[in-house]
């Protein structure tokens, strides 16, 4: 991986009216990762990609995709980066075939391989009419129109939105058959935790338009703790504690969810006076889920190169 | 011999540290024996359908512990286990072990002697595979 990152924002925000869309977005994307964007509805994934991609002036801040600022990309850039999203616009009376041929004249590194085997692998028939097709076959259609190209960066907003079981993990296949090309970079937004646990090296989450993790997959994982406590009666009442992200009391316990535990949160759960504490590793849709819920206080988790916020 | 590794999303246990403990089991019970091969990373991350970074990083925990070996141009190889852990260090990651199994059994209501002839047997089942010495 070269030291230049293939996506880096900085200060990135945008305003639709009143309310940020996005805000002070730092972003650094490594070259040849498969970065996973998470966050609910509406917080604002869309929206940046939208700005990355040139497709929405930002409000303020700016930055730079393979290098050329993102409010002024050329048209060479633009070859080098595939775009899948939902809204892909095709049209019914072609088939398969007719698709790839018509898109294949306005990119010089036109892959027939790739179109082939991604219509293949989603079993496309290229004789199929586009009105015909499934919600899982026209993914599978847009997918390998987005990847015959070879794009050296690829940036899928929610490609598994809407999929069933079968054809999200031929999409999750496709992804990683494209790390076969070790430069190539994979930037998506997703909603699906389990697929980000498959395929993601990095994860950023996005949360009420202001970027709240983005680091990889493990260190992510390993800055998460559950902390179980048991009590002789019921649970006293919890002094503020620094990065509790989430709280569920039961009749004689607690099960408290923690960014960057450490000794100090301990000693200050021990003056509880709890007959036991047990500390363990959660999954990483725990993780995840617990970073995005509405309980607990906020709290960050960004790659060292970022200054806490 | 051949292994078939299978992995499970939504685990508190990481895909890699799943991948890892199922080829170093593998190897203590004699399911691997040595110069056994393994799939390749791309192999591997292609048929469990996984980023080829998770397996990478597996397959290099298994080689700093001596367990496996990548062979220039030939693949990667189960390898004599070669001791890695002090003895301390083993004593330290042995405790959490026995602690969850004496901590199920007295949930299941078994006495310690019971515990202690399942024990002994179940050594005695091991040194026949050849996987547990006694002290000399």
């Amino acid at each position: 991986m070269s030291d230049q990152p293939v996506i880096q924002t900085r200060g990135l925000t945008r305003y639709f009216g009143p309310k940020p869309a996005v805000y002070e977005l730092n972003l650094a994307v490594p070259r040849g990762s498969v970065f996973a964007f998470l966050g609910r509805n509406g917080s604002g994934k869309s929206t940046t990609i939208r700005m990355l991609l040139g497709l929405l002036a930002p409000s303020r801040g700016g930055g730079t995709i393979l290098g050329f600022d993102i409010r002024r990309l050329p048209p060479e850039a633009r070859a080098r980066i595939g775009y899948l999203t939902e809204e892909h616009q095709l049209y019914g009376w072609m088939n398969a075939r007719d698709c790839g041929e018509f898109q294949s004249r306005f990119y010089p590194r036109w892959s027939e391989k790739i179109f082939q085997g991604v219509i293949d692998h989603f079993g496309l028939k290229p004789e199929a009419r586009v009105k015909d097709l499934s919600r899982g076959e026209r993914a599978g259609l847009s997918l390998a129109l987005t990847l015959a190209p070879d794009p050296e960066l690829l940036i899928l907003d929610d490609p598994a939105l809407g999929l069933d079981p079968v054809a999200r993990r031929a999409l999750v296949e496709s992804m990683i058959y494209l790390t076969r090309r070790s430069d190539r970079t994979i930037f998506f937004s997703t909603h699906d935790l389990a697929d980000i646990e498959r395929v993601a090296d990095y994860v950023a989450v996005l949360d009420h338009s202001v970027l709240r993790a983005c680091c990889p997959v493990e260190a992510f994982r390993n800055e998460v703790r559950q902390v179980r406590l048991r009590f002789a009666g019921p649970p006293p009442k919890l002094p503020p504690l620094p990065g509790l992200l989430q709280a569920t009391r039961t009749e004689s316990g607690m099960r408290l969810v923690f960014v960057r535990y450490n000794e100090a949160i301990e000693r200050s759960l021990n003056t509880l006076g709890p007959d036991q504490i047990e500390v363990s590793a959660v999954s990483l849709e725990d993780a995840l889920i617990s970073y995005l819920g509405e309980r607990g206080e906020k709290s960050f988790i960004l790659s060292e190169a970022e200054a806490p916020l | 011999m051949s292994l078939s590794i299978t992995i499970s999303t939504g685990s508190s246990t990481p895909i890699y540290k799943q991948i890892t403990d199922q080829v170093r089991l593998a190897v203590a019970t004699g399911k691997l024996s040595i110069d056994d091969q393994l799939p390749s990373v791309r192999a591997l991350a292609e048929e469990l359908v996984l980023n080829p970074n998770t397996v990478a990083r597996a397959y290099g925990d298994l080689a700093r512990e001596g367990l496996i070996e990548a062979r220039a141009g030939r693949g990667v190889f189960i390898i004599r286990k070669r001791k890695v852990f002090t003895r301390e260090e083993g004593r330290r990651r042995l405790e959490p072990l026995l602690d969850s199994l004496i901590g199920e059994a007295m949930a299941m209501d078994f006495t310690g002697d019971d515990l202690r002839q399942a024990f002994e047997k179940k050594l005695n089942q091991w040194k026949d595979k050849g996987g547990c010495r006694n002290n000399e």
